[in-house]
């Protein structure tokens, strides 16, 4: 089984997502980020549903990409409004939430 | 659905019809679902499920004519003088603590006769219905609901246990209420379907307190004994001729049953809804009071035969009766009384079910059993028809009307066909001797009643037969013959031209009461007006456009008739000839007098008791009857001559100048005051002090209760402020208030406002997180 390859594509995937996270400043880069994030998740899920022979895992994923799309939706959503109001989606000129 | 018990209950091998019967009511319940499903999607656009309605019911018809076959043959073979075993079938429905409650068939010559007769009746009505509600705005659901009614019908009459039975009893209780407020955006037929539906349901409690006491009584003896629960019926016939059952049981169980009886028959005192039940549209009538509904409950006195003749004989000062012929005779005369004064040929006809009913409550309380249920078999043909009749003349002559005295007479020549069969069926329904069925079954219930000793009820019978031919000849010469006024002049009207001045007579008056009938008349005439399937409508409104046009409204789009007027169209008039033949033609099934007993023969085996010797029909003995019935005849031809005839006669306006005459006359125009007595007595009398005591509990016990209870709160709360609120609980929140505002200013740089840094820390503590999962479980 290829279950370590599949493993270590997931967790590279995760890093470089969590990567995109936290450097980025393009909002919309971000959001695609958190979309490699959430499907590094979905291989590692593959690949367990794999070798356990359940198809559990497989089911969950599916979840998972249901619930991704919806995400992205809102997400988009957001940006698009915040660029209407500042005309620009730079994340750290974002600062109303400092508390 | 069904677990798969079914066990064969007799021990010669039954036919294939005989073991299938429980089909019968199946294929008709399949068909109401289908109608109220896809009906409007088939056979658009004329008739909207319709023909599955009468495809089902037809194919219930053949198999019910099987049944029958095979059951005549069954008797053949078991021979002369053996009881004769009836088919059971069942399969379990549903258990519930031990008991199982089964669905099945008890296949008797007493259901035989009701299967066939049911679905036969059924498929006629339907048929006719195809024309007599064409167009109208529910023509769908009225084929569902009268389809679902007849499987009602024909699941009763097959239970095996009373559990159906009662299920079969509720389908019909529920498909009446439909039927009746078919057009129920007038309110009386909304009010006459809520009418019928409770009265039903006063004695449906019957029904119930019945099957539950019956239940207890034969359960253990017919467990042990035939390994059946207490409520099959072959079992609770068993146990009543074994006599180990208690008489009290008995007679509670029977007068709770019979209560049921009297709600669904239409018996006295009871009997009030089945007149109101006209609201519906005439075809409902038919059924529901031909071979459906109002046979139910004399059906179930015939089926549980043994409970009632054991439980209900009383015995009052010496005299051995039973109640049931008590109740029977009442009804009789009291219906009768009624239909005197009725203006509603419908009416006249509903009153007349009544009475007829009434004969054969009488019948089995005399203990004359076959000619009772061949009563149900032989009135089902002529009553079923002399609505049919009536609907017809409505339908084509007087504008939707049922009014005799406005809207009808004189049609008898040009509606032939409708003119004999109402003739025919009305010979049958007074029993003109030794020709109609009529005769047959209700002349022999008459002798019964002598030859069992019960003198008065003989009487009651005799004056029962007089009073009948006497509101018939009534009804016949006020819809059939003497002048046509209001509808039927109408219909006359394009009639050949030769009259002269009556002519224009007629034609004045049609344009006035045309005009009345259609403003003050019954909701469903307005409806079934927009129908307009009067055939004379398009020839008459175009010679006389410039006075009737209007009055139509635009109503008739049905193209006119090759020739106006003339009788109905084929789907009416081909029931109407089938049903008039078997007036006829059923008598003879059990004509004592030419010494025909093949009736007798093949249901016999149902009593389930022990019946004397029925009399021996004569030519003597008919004699009472016959000249009753001749009497009846030439009393009322020639109070009807006077009364509603051209030439003045002392009798006309009678009760308005002999003050004790009028009151008898007021007393049956208001229906001996029962229905006041149920509404402003009965109703009124226990609802206001129902009420009132109610007002009472509330405002002294419910509302003393409520203050009490707000005042001790208040008290309560005053306590719980003062120590517990502003003592405890306030020092505890005010501390955990500090506590995070401190905590909160320790924590402040980390909320930067930057979502990066956000998800930085997330991270990052995920990653701890992480951290110590694997340390935690390495």
């Amino acid at each position: 089984m290829l279950i370590n390859e599949f493993l270590i594509l997931g967790a590279v995937l995760f890093c470089i997502g969590v990567y995109g996270v936290i450097v980025r400043k393009n909002a919309v880069l971000v959001l695609m980020s958190i979309e490699l994030i959430l499907n590094s998740v979905n291989i590692n899920l593959m690949a367990f549903s794999l070798r356990r022979g359940d198809v559990a895992g497989q089911t969950f994923a599916l979840y998972v990409i249901a619930v991704a799309a919806a995400e992205v939706g809102i997400g988009l959503a957001l940006v698009l409004l915040i660029y209407r109001n500042r005309r620009s989606i730079a994340l750290d000129e974002l600062s109303q939430m400092k508390g | 659905m069904f677990a798969q018990e079914a066990e064969a209950g007799a021990s010669v091998a039954a036919g294939w019809f005989l073991e299938h019967a429980w089909l019968i009511p199946l294929i008709p319940s399949v068909a109401f679902a289908v109608i109220i499903f896809f009906g409007k999607k088939i056979g658009k656009p004329v008739a909207n499920g319709a023909y599955i309605g009468i495809a089902s019911m037809f194919a219930s018809f053949v198999l019910a004519a099987g049944t029958a076959y095979q059951w005549i043959q069954r008797v053949g073979d078991a021979g002369e003088g053996v009881e004769v075993e009836p088919v059971i079938r069942k399969f379990t429905w549903w258990s519930s603590g031990g008991l199982k409650f089964g669905l099945g068939e008890h296949i008797d010559g007493l259901a035989v006769v009701l299967l066939l007769l049911v679905a036969f009746i059924s498929t006629l009505v339907q048929i006719y219905s195809l024309e007599y509600v064409r167009g109208d705005r529910r023509y769908t659901h009225f084929f569902a609901a009268l389809t679902l009614f007849s499987s009602g019908m024909l699941t009763m009459v097959l239970a095996e246990n009373t559990v159906q039975l009662i299920l079969g009893w509720e389908i019909m209780g529920l498909c009446s209420f439909m039927l009746i407020g078919h057009w129920w955006e007038e309110e009386p037929n909304a009010l006459a379907a809520l009418k019928a539906f409770f009265t039903v349901r006063v004695g449906d409690v019957g029904l119930l307190v019945g099957v539950a006491t019956i239940f207890f009584g034969a359960n253990s003896w017919a467990q042990e004994n035939l390994h059946e629960s207490g409520f099959s019926i072959r079992a609770i016939h068993l146990w009543v001729a074994s006599g180990t059952g208690s008489h009290s049981v008995l007679l509670w169980g029977s007068v709770a049953l019979f209560i049921a009886c009297i709600g669904k028959s239409g018996q006295f005192p009871l009997h009030t809804w089945l007149p109101d039940a006209m609201a519906g549209p005439t075809p409902v009538s038919s059924l529901l009071h031909s071979s459906t509904m109002v046979v139910a409950g004399v059906f179930l006195v015939a089926r549980l035969y043994p409970v009632f003749h054991t439980g209900l004989a009383i015995n009052v000062a010496g005299h051995h009766f039973n109640l049931i012929a008590v109740i029977g005779g009442i009804t009789i005369l009291i219906a009768a009384g009624l239909a005197f004064v009725q203006n509603d040929i419908k009416k006249v006809l509903a009153y007349s079910t009544v009475s007829q009913l009434g004969y054969m409550m009488m019948g089995l309380g005399v203990g004359a059993w076959t000619p009772a249920v061949f009563h149900i078999f032989t009135h089902a043909f002529f009553k079923c028809c002399l609505f049919l009749c009536a609907g017809s003349v409505s339908h084509t002559a007087s504008h939707h009307s049922f009014d005799m005295k406005k809207d009808m007479g004189g049609i008898a020549r040009k509606m032939p066909v409708t003119f004999v069969a109402w003739i025919v069926s009305t010979a049958a329904l007074c029993g003109v001797p030794f020709i109609t069925s009529g005769f047959f079954s209700k002349d022999e219930i008459i002798d019964s009643a002598k030859h069992n000793d019960y003198k008065v009820f003989f009487v009651v019978g005799l004056v029962g037969a007089f009073m009948t031919t006497a509101y018939m000849t009534r009804a016949t010469y006020l819809t059939f013959f003497g002048k046509p006024r209001g509808g039927a002049a109408h219909f006359m009207h394009a009639d050949d031209h030769s009259h002269g001045e009556v002519h224009a007579d007629e034609h004045a008056m049609a344009g006035v009461h045309a005009g009345v009938a259609m403003a003050d008349a019954d909701g469903p005439t307005v409806d079934a007006h927009a129908v307009g399937a009067l055939g004379h409508g398009d020839a008459h409104a175009g010679s006389h456009s410039d006075d009737h046009g209007d009055d139509h409204g635009g109503g008739y789009h049905a193209p006119a008739l090759p020739f106006a007027p003339s009788d109905s169209p084929w789907p009416i008039t081909v029931p109407l000839i089938i049903l008039g033949f078997l007036a006829v033609v059923a008598g003879y099934l059990n004509a004592g007098i030419f010494h025909i007993e093949k009736f007798h023969e093949w249901v016999h085996s149902s009593i389930g008791v022990e019946l004397p010797e029925g009399p021996a029909a004569t030519i003597i003995a008919a004699l009472p009857s016959t000249l009753m019935v001749a009497a009846g005849f030439i009393v009322s031809l020639f109070v009807c001559k006077a009364v509603f005839g051209e030439a003045p006669s002392p009798l006309k306006g009678l009760t308005k100048r002999v003050k004790p005459l009028g009151w008898f006359h007021n007393f049956l125009v208001n229906k001996y005051y029962l229905d006041h007595l149920y509404e402003k007595v009965i109703v009124k009398g226990l609802v206001g002090p129902i009420a009132a005591g109610a007002y009472w509990i509330n405002q002294n016990v419910i509302d003393g209760i409520v203050n009490g209870a707000g005042k001790s709160g208040r008290r309560t709360g005053e306590f719980v402020y003062k120590y517990i609120d502003q003592g405890l609980v306030d020092g505890i929140v005010n501390g955990s208030g500090a506590v995070s505002q401190s905590a909160g200013g320790a924590l402040q740089p980390a909320q930067s406002g930057k979502v990066n840094q956000y998800g930085a820390l997330l991270f990052a503590a995920a990653a701890v997180a992480g951290l110590v999962l694997v340390i935690v479980n390495s």
